[in-house]
């Protein structure tokens, strides 16, 4: 059996906004290479428990831990270059209003990395050649595009540096299901090819076994269940089996 | 939270308002202390700041001109009005050009810059926060600041005294017109009379101001869409605060400005 840490984990973090608390203490992890999906119901805390992992928002308490290194520990410069090391899909694709897709996409090559922009336009276009996305469309402006083609950019800009683990944000959300399940589709395919690790948010189900090795359930600020994506119709989990059946919440007695 | 007893209550509504305006004020500091700090260190992203050279100082010299040359004009006809009342009406051309060079051209500019430049500023940064885009940009190994803000912070300061020196002699122009065309002043004594009452620092002390009022405009905005929350109701709340608060803010620093060049 492998002793290697996670290559990503959630200790004890919990998170209040205004009082209210959104995470209870989270522990979680993911081993490297393998798709972890977060599913739960809105509200619950799946958006800011991969905000935390990906550096976006700081926790109340509780570690965050890349290859068993706690992030918080970590030398202000390697903690700098952390977002090195990421990839993220946000659930609105978020791409930039002014610049063109190739720009979008090769982003993080031209401005971060260093790369001459000539190389960075080159290997912009190969990740919009693996996303599907037609060179013709690689001039044109996000409010250019469809929502499906939105979302496939945001892929190619996540992975086009290769980054070692990637999140996505409910990849699936406002995408008719048609381009829902071409979206799944190539984000199984892109992971794999890359070997990354992928922490993925949603609440579509369908999606969730698709692009899933392993899924979690987060209810209440805590994980409820955790099992591999397989098993997510005989979980033996109350709350999964009414997510996974729709049930609505009984109302407070 | 236990409830304040209803006399204490205005007392109770001052301390909020107290704490409140401390803590946007440390806030706002720590703010452009970030800016600042972005601004003067590497890496700069030369792109975004000719970019917003264009934005901030190029698109912004016709309404600058046009309040300018208006300005000037109106100016010159009260002066002539007013100095009439003890027969100083030969002196409008230099107070025409004290009051537009010291105090009228760098407020106007800065004043139309704050509705134009710092309401944009504001807009595209606070939508830039409630798409997510900002976000993007930390995931993507780049610091908002130095990509967003310190551009268009180093643009509006270099920017608006450039501005300024526009104004003046737009400002200054008008009056001529005005002052040659309507009230029978000759065209070169009025330039002459000009030319020899200015002195250098009447026109680099506005300059100095339309510097510091350029960083208040830039600020502003950038701090107002940076903390912009709740969707496009947010976005609307932080180009009003953005709009308000520079205005306020160049008023502010324009009395404080002149108080200290006039004791130098």
């Amino acid at each position: 059996m492998s002793t290697a840490p996670p290559k990503l984990e959630w200790r004890g973090v919990t998170k209040r906004f205004e009082g209210k608390p959104v995470l209870r203490g989270l522990d979680l992890s993911v081993a490297a290479g393998r798709s972890l999906v977060i599913i739960g119901g809105s509200g619950q805390g799946k958006s800011v428990a991969i905000k935390i992992a990906a550096g976006l928002m700081a926790p109340d308490s509780g570690q965050i831990l890349i290859d068993g290194q706690d992030v918080a520990a970590m030398p202000a410069k390697e903690r700098g270059r952390l977002p090195a090391r990421f990839g993220m899909l946000f659930q609105g694709a978020a791409l930039f209003d002014s610049l063109p897709v190739w720009e979008n996409v090769a982003f993080r090559l031209i401005n971060a990395d260093g790369v001459p922009r000539k190389t960075a336009k080159a290997r912009a276009l190969e990740a919009l050649d693996r996303v599907r996305i037609e060179r013709a469309a690689a001039g044109l402006y996000p409010n250019e595009l469809s929502g499906g083609m939105q979302k496939r950019v945001g892929l190619a800009r996540a992975m086009v540096a290769n980054p070692e683990i990637i999140f996505f944000d409910e990849p699936t959300t406002g995408l008719d299901p048609i381009t829902g399940r071409a979206i799944n589709a190539l984000i199984r395919e892109q992971v794999k090819s890359l070997g990354c690790t992928a922490v993925s948010i949603t609440h579509d189900l369908e999606s969730a076994r698709r692009i899933g090795d392993e899924i979690a359930m987060l209810n209440g600020g805590i994980i409820v269940w955790r099992g591999p994506a397989a098993d997510l119709d005989h979980s033996g989990s109350s709350d999964v089996e009414e997510f996974v059946r729709g049930d609505p919440a009984p109302p407070p007695v | 939270m236990a409830s304040v007893p209803l006399p204490l209550q205005p007392v109770q509504a001052i301390g909020r308002s107290v704490l409140g305006i401390v803590r946007t004020t440390g806030a706002v500091a720590l703010f452009a202390g970030r800016a600042l700090l972005a601004m003067a260190s590497p890496p700069w992203f030369f792109g975004q700041f000719a970019r917003q050279l264009a934005s901030v100082g190029y698109y912004s010299l016709p309404v600058v001109g046009l309040t300018a040359a208006f300005t000037g004009a109106a100016l010159a006809l009260n002066i002539y009005t007013g100095g009439g009342r003890f027969n100083a009406e030969q002196i409008m051309p230099q107070i025409v050009a004290l009051g537009i060079t010291r105090e009228l051209g760098p407020v106007l500019a800065a004043l139309m810059l704050a509705g134009r430049v710092s309401a944009a500023i504001a807009a595209e940064i606070g939508a830039m926060r409630a798409t997510e885009q900002i976000d993007a940009l930390h995931t993507l190994s780049t610091d908002p600041f130095r990509y967003l803000i310190a551009p268009r912070l180093a643009a509006a300061i270099i920017v608006l005294p450039l501005l300024t020196l526009v104004a003046d002699i737009i400002g200054i122009a008008g009056g001529w017109v005005v002052a040659t065309r309507t009230l029978d002043f000759n065209a070169t004594v009025y330039i002459r009379n000009t030319w020899d009452f200015l002195q250098s620092w009447d026109v680099v002390s506005g300059l100095i101001k339309a510097a510091v009022f350029g960083a208040i405009i830039a600020l502003m905005g950038c701090y107002h869409g940076f903390t912009a929350s709740g969707g496009a109701r947010g976005v609307g709340r932080a180009t009003t605060h953005a709009v308000v608060s520079a205005a306020i803010l160049i008023f502010a620093a324009d009395y404080l400005l002149t108080t200290v060049f006039t004791h130098r």
